[in-house]
């Protein structure tokens, strides 16, 4: 009763901050309206404008959310430039309908795109993968930025359940971080009551093993936890190195409506896991083997895992440039904390603990934090710059509040439309920053774009950090649903344009047109195709009903966006092969008939005639199929 | 009906030959055989650069597309992995030309072969130093350089000529630009001789330098 009532004692007090602040600021200049016109117009127009031809300064990767999938635009144009496929078939670029993505998404036709995470040298973005983490499915994804393609998906990882605290690298790539949003009883479909929640409900913590030459991802290991809800993780670099850090909410271990029974306690934790030791567990055979997966029991390895106490309901946990400070939002309140490494070091030596939950040590909180910052209502998520500054979102306030490492000074806030969850700054979350621009990843945006009915866009408002005062310059909508996004100097990466025909691996590749051909064994046949301007060769193929057919396609174009699509009329495939590309195409043919196949990629002058027929003969064999024929294609009545 | 006295001079063209004669008798001088060394070694670095350069502009390839003929080889330009080779190749079948392949050039064995000929003859006439040798091997280059050139221009007109009639896109027979700038289509075909040709025209000037500088009978000592 008494943490409710202070509770209450804190949203007022910090509503009150609030009017009052409004008071003083001016009723206006609290609302992001439209920019001042004049200077304010000019001067946002000079500092986003690419002129035709020009290039960005940075990307930025978003999360596309239950979308599935991740998007990429310039900075500071905004512009969105391509999407990344990673959890959902996108028939744009074919995925999900040859057999290697198809594969590769498996039972899954969605994925919850949460938290890219670029791979890291030393704490700094080295641009060669970018990993995302799918919130629903328990899965991570690898897309190589060398070609800007999702090559890898890890899962469903066994044990975890709502992989949200995910997928946050280690400054040298050793790990992504893996968590339970939703603790369950484990292994995975095993069955426990609800009322034995608090029990025989666990939650996970863990890490993905990153191959550092070829980023192959496998899980390493992970950690049974008590059954809280673990949301949103950092890795430790610099003087907290060797660190993992997640939040979690639901420290009550409660079920039912969340909304109230999670909130009810004045802290919930954060996780702080010594990795070393956890590998070292997991090496002296601490570790027991659930599902596959090593995991260790806190109690049998102590000094693996620590809880830090964090104002109520956490999101984000953002460690400084420097790996110094831990920095903790709750979000129903108006402060955020800065933890010091240091201290909860000192705290772990010296056993400064002030209990436990299932054997996991409680560190006490006055003995880590260096201080409360109060940065206002709902702080979610914090980025750094170049100069030592702190950038918090502010869900409830809609703003961002830009404030002093060290000297825990709120020195700026600006306003943003609206209801701000993450922000991204230029590598605002590696060792070093480099300031300039800040991206406000919002989840409403209502009134700020051309109506498109109930169904909203995102907004993503374009900051420019490099002053004293934040200053909007730009306002962008995207799909559902950034998360969080991550961006990087442009010089960093160094795409390919085509797939090159030296480093084209694929045994049924060929590149020339007399190479295409047609054999058959048995009811299966396999066939060599290519795809160049304007055909394909063969141009048309005979098969009988119930054969299994795989197309091996080669784009043998070796020009840059020389794309050919292959789309196949009611055998609903659509495969698209970039130049150099091949891909496998298979299925059975199951319908009897004509059926056109065509380039769906548009290609050249002759596009359109870029297309063949599939004649499936009926069963029933040659009678059935010279009707086929003497009817000239029109297979309609031949069933 | 000569006045002078020379009487043992023929006169007429018994006279010229006679004359022509003594000239290609003339040994040449250390200076001139140091210029046919010289000539020859620039036949080395022949070898790697392109004798002839073709570059297509249009409004999608706003960079070229190069080709580059070598003496031994056709090549394409590779910027960020293109095959300018390729690409010349699937846009020419639209209008039914034939693709351009190494193997159709018979040049591409033979030049080599008579570049190093020449490599050979120069640095004979070195050592032999008689005038007759370096001006052998003057004009045997330049008809070799104008063959050259005839069978390129040949070669080129051979491709724009002999379009299939079957081409998705009919134009009419064209040559392109042996030397200099052309529109044909969407594309503006720049020509130019590379800089193994250079070498090569360096290689004649050369060996008529070594000629003009020996082509008085010396004084003996």
């Amino acid at each position: 009763m008494r943490n409710k009532s202070r509770i209450q004692i804190l949203i007022g007090a910090g509503l009150l901050t609030a009017l009052v602040l409004t008071l003083m600021l001016g009723g206006c200049a609290r609302r992001p309206k439209r920019l001042a016109q004049g200077g304010d117009v000019t001067e946002a127009a000079v500092a986003t404008y690419v002129a035709p031809g020009d290039l960005d300064e940075y990307y930025l990767f978003y999360s596309g959310g239950h979308s599935g999938n991740v998007y990429v635009a310039g900075v500071p144009s905004m512009r969105h430039i391509t999407t990344i496929a990673v959890f959902t078939p996108y028939p744009g670029t074919g995925y999900g309908f040859d057999k290697t993505s198809r594969e590769m998404l498996g039972r899954f036709t969605w994925g919850d795109a949460h938290h890219p995470a670029l791979s890291e040298t030393k704490g700094d973005y080295d641009g060669r993968w970018l990993f995302i983490n799918d919130n629903a499915n328990n899965r991570v994804a690898r897309i190589d930025l060398r070609d800007f393609k999702t090559r890898q998906i890890l899962g469903p990882i066994p044990n975890v359940s709502g992989n949200h605290g995910s997928s946050f690298v280690t400054p040298n790539t050793e790990y992504l971080l893996i968590a339970s949003r939703f603790s369950i009883p484990l292994p995975r479909y095993a069955y426990a009551p609800i009322e034995q929640y608090a029990t025989a409900y666990k939650g996970v913590v863990g890490a993905v093993a990153v191959d550092p030459k070829t980023g192959q991802m496998s899980v390493a290991w992970e950690i049974l936890m008590p059954p809280f809800d673990y949301d949103l993780g950092d890795a430790g670099k610099g003087a907290s190195d060797g660190w993992a850090f997640w939040t979690c909410y639901n420290a009550e271990r409660a079920t039912g409506k969340l909304e109230v029974t999670s909130t009810q306690r004045d802290r919930d934790y954060i996780a702080a896991v010594n990795w070393k030791n956890a590998e070292q567990a997991v090496k002296s055979g601490k570790a027991k083997t659930i599902d596959g997966v090593k995991v260790i029991d806190p109690k049998d390895a102590p000094g693996v895992v620590y809880l830090m106490p964090c104002s109520k309901s956490p999101h984000g946990v953002d460690v400084s440039p420097d790996g110094k400070y831990i920095i903790g939002s709750g979000k129903l309140q108006s402060i955020t904390t800065a933890f010091n490494i240091e201290k909860i070091q000192n705290a772990v030596q010296t056993k400064n603990f002030t209990g436990d939950e299932d054997g996991i040590p409680v560190l006490k909180y006055e003995a880590i934090k260096d201080a409360e910052v109060n940065v206002g209502l709902g702080p979610l998520h914090t980025q750094f710059d170049d100069q030592g500054y702190a950038y918090t979102s502010l869900f409830v306030e809609s703003a961002i509040a830009k404030w002093k490492l060290g000297t825990w000074e709120v020195v700026d806030k600006i306003p943003v439309a609206y209801n701000i969850g993450h922000l991204t700054a230029a590598e605002g979350d590696t060792a070093h920053p480099k300031g300039k621009y800040l991206v406000a990843l919002n989840k409403l945006s209502h009134g700020r774009h051309l109506s498109v009915g109930p169904s909203q866009p995102e907004s993503s408002q374009l900051i420019n950090i490099s002053g004293e005062k934040m200053k909007l310059i730009y306002d962008a909508f995207t799909e559902p649903e950034p998360h969080y996004a991550q961006m990087i100097l442009a010089s960093k990466l160094k795409p390919i344009e085509v797939y090159a025909k030296e480093d084209n691996k694929d045994p049924n590749a060929i590149w020339d047109v007399k190479d295409a051909k047609v054999e058959r064994s048995g009811n299966s046949v396999k066939i060599k195709m290519t795809a160049v301007r304007s055909s394909f060769e063969p141009n048309h193929l005979e098969v009988n009903q119930g054969d299994h057919v795989t197309i091996y396609l080669t784009n043998i174009e070796q020009t840059t966006d020389e794309i050919h699509g292959f789309g196949l009329a009611d055998y609903n495939i659509n495969v698209v092969i970039d130049p150099g590309e091949t891909k496998t195409i298979d299925f059975v043919a199951d319908k009897p008939g004509v059926f056109p196949y065509y380039c769906t990629n548009f290609c050249s002058a002759l596009h359109q005639e870029m297309q063949g027929y599939l004649l499936v003969k009926p069963k029933g064999g040659a009678v059935a199929s010279s009707r086929v024929h003497a009817v000239g294609g029109s297979a309609g009545g031949s069933r | 009906m000569s006045t002078t006295p020379a009487a043992a001079q023929p006169v007429g063209l018994e006279g010229k030959l006679k004359r022509a004669n003594v000239f290609f008798e003339l040994p040449v001088s250390l200076r001139s055989r140091l210029i046919a060394v010289v000539a020859a070694l620039l036949l080395i670095p022949s070898f790697l650069f392109p004798l002839y350069e073709l570059t297509l502009y249009s409004n999608q390839f706003p960079d070229g597309l190069n080709l580059y003929i070598y003496s031994y080889s056709l090549a394409g330009g590779h910027p960020q992995g293109r095959d300018d080779l390729r690409e010349i190749n699937t846009l020419n079948h639209y209008i039914g030309m034939r693709p351009l392949l190494e193997s159709d050039f018979s040049e591409f064995k033979w030049i080599p072969l008579v570049v190093g000929l020449f490599f050979i003859l120069a640095l004979r006439a070195a050592v032999v130093g008689k005038m007759a040798n370096l001006v052998d091997l003057s004009v045997m280059f330049l008809y070799f350089g104008l063959f050259s050139l005839w069978s390129f221009y040949h070669r080129l007109n051979e491709y724009g000529h002999n379009l299939d009639p079957m081409a998705a896109v009919k134009v009419p027979p064209f040559t392109p630009p042996l030397f200099g700038e052309k529109q044909l289509a969407n594309f503006t075909v720049y020509s130019y001789p590379g800089v193994a040709s250079f070498l090569l025209i360096a290689f004649f000037l050369l060996l008529a330098l070594a000629v003009w500088m020996s082509r008085k009978p010396r004084v003996a000592q």
